[in-house]
């Protein structure tokens, strides 16, 4: 069992090992869109760019000098304050949680009816719940224009030069 | 990577798979699982993939990050589109119902085009951050430095 690790790059192979794992365990709980997502971006993109990241830094994270208590204090505090609202949670495929309450029977049996295609999550994605998505796309959209505003600007690269060139 | 033969040839045979599967997340996730965003994320994966086999200004001849920027804000024009174009027809900002004359038809194709939407920003905003982040590497890293 590992319980600390300094070198970045294997934390990253790790943190990508957890995220397939947990697209596994989506999948199991019949939840495949979710499971799609969590192995793509998760296990993939993230961890292409964390290693991205790497390259530019380093490989090694800085050695901490002195016990620290705060941290770890703050760590199981807030460790019990998450299970403790676990106990709240409805019982696993309650049917009557309140996630399956409210809207939800509406959009399932109004995704056949009103909008004609057999996947629901797709229904309630782009079309009930398009607002959300119109704001998670701006949020993507702005995440990319942060990283090059970041990363990019005043930054004579060759490929920059290149296409700056009027040749 | 130059002289990595078996990742060369592997992501060869790869890559193409990986575009194609891509592209039927996209158009088929009206009826399976997928949609715009693990399409967008699988596509910019298989180019993202290419860079990494065949290095940063291969990526750039390919996937020019000019453009890849322009598409970043194609993608969600067209998704803002979609909604003005229901405004238009007579409908609620983001109403599909009005795009045809058939309800279920409008739904359709205001599905289709906002998920394509989507998938368009989402490919785009991660290869550009990846381009972002590789083309400050100022040379390739040896094998024995990770």
């Amino acid at each position: 069992m590992i319980i600390r690790l300094r070198n970045l790059f294997a934390v990253v192979m790790l943190s990508s090992v957890f995220s397939l794992l947990s697209a596994g365990l989506f999948v199991t709980l019949d939840a495949v869109d979710v499971a799609f997502t969590e192995a793509a971006v998760g296990a993939g993109i993230t961890t292409v760019l964390f290693l991205g990241a790497l390259a530019l830094t380093g490989r090694l994270e800085k050695p901490v000098h002195g016990r620290q208590y705060i941290p770890l204090v703050i760590m199981i505090g807030l460790t019990i304050m998450l299970i403790y609202g676990t106990m709240d949670m409805p019982a696993f495929g309650d049917a009557n949680a309140p996630a399956h309450q409210y809207v939800m029977p509406e959009y399932i049996t109004g995704t056949e009816a009103q909008i004609g295609i057999p996947n629901v999550v797709s229904a309630i994605l782009a079309s009930y719940r398009g607002f959300d998505t119109l704001g998670e796309t701006g949020v993507i959209f702005t995440a990319g224009v942060g990283v090059i505003l970041l990363l990019r600007v005043g930054m004579p690269s060759r490929t920059r030069r290149k296409s700056d060139d009027p040749e | 990577m130059r002289h990595h033969i078996i990742l060369r040839i592997a992501a060869q045979l790869l890559i193409p798979p990986i575009l194609l599967f891509a592209l039927y997340v996209q158009f088929h996730g009206d009826f399976g699982p997928g949609g715009g965003f693990q399409a967008g994320v699988i596509f910019a994966a298989g180019l993202i993939l290419y860079g990494l086999v065949y290095g940063v200004a291969e990526i750039h001849r390919v996937a020019p990050t000019h453009v890849a920027m322009k598409m970043m804000a194609i993608g969600l024009l067209i998704y803002i589109g979609v909604g003005f174009a229901g405004l238009g027809l007579g409908g609620k900002y983001l109403d599909y119902n009005v795009l045809l004359h058939d309800p279920m038809a409008g739904q359709h194709l205001g599905i289709f085009l906002v998920e394509l939407g989507v998938g368009i920003t989402v490919a785009s905003t991660m290869l550009v951050i990846y381009q972002c982040f590789s083309e400050h590497q100022s040379r390739d890293l040896a094998d024995d430095e990770w």
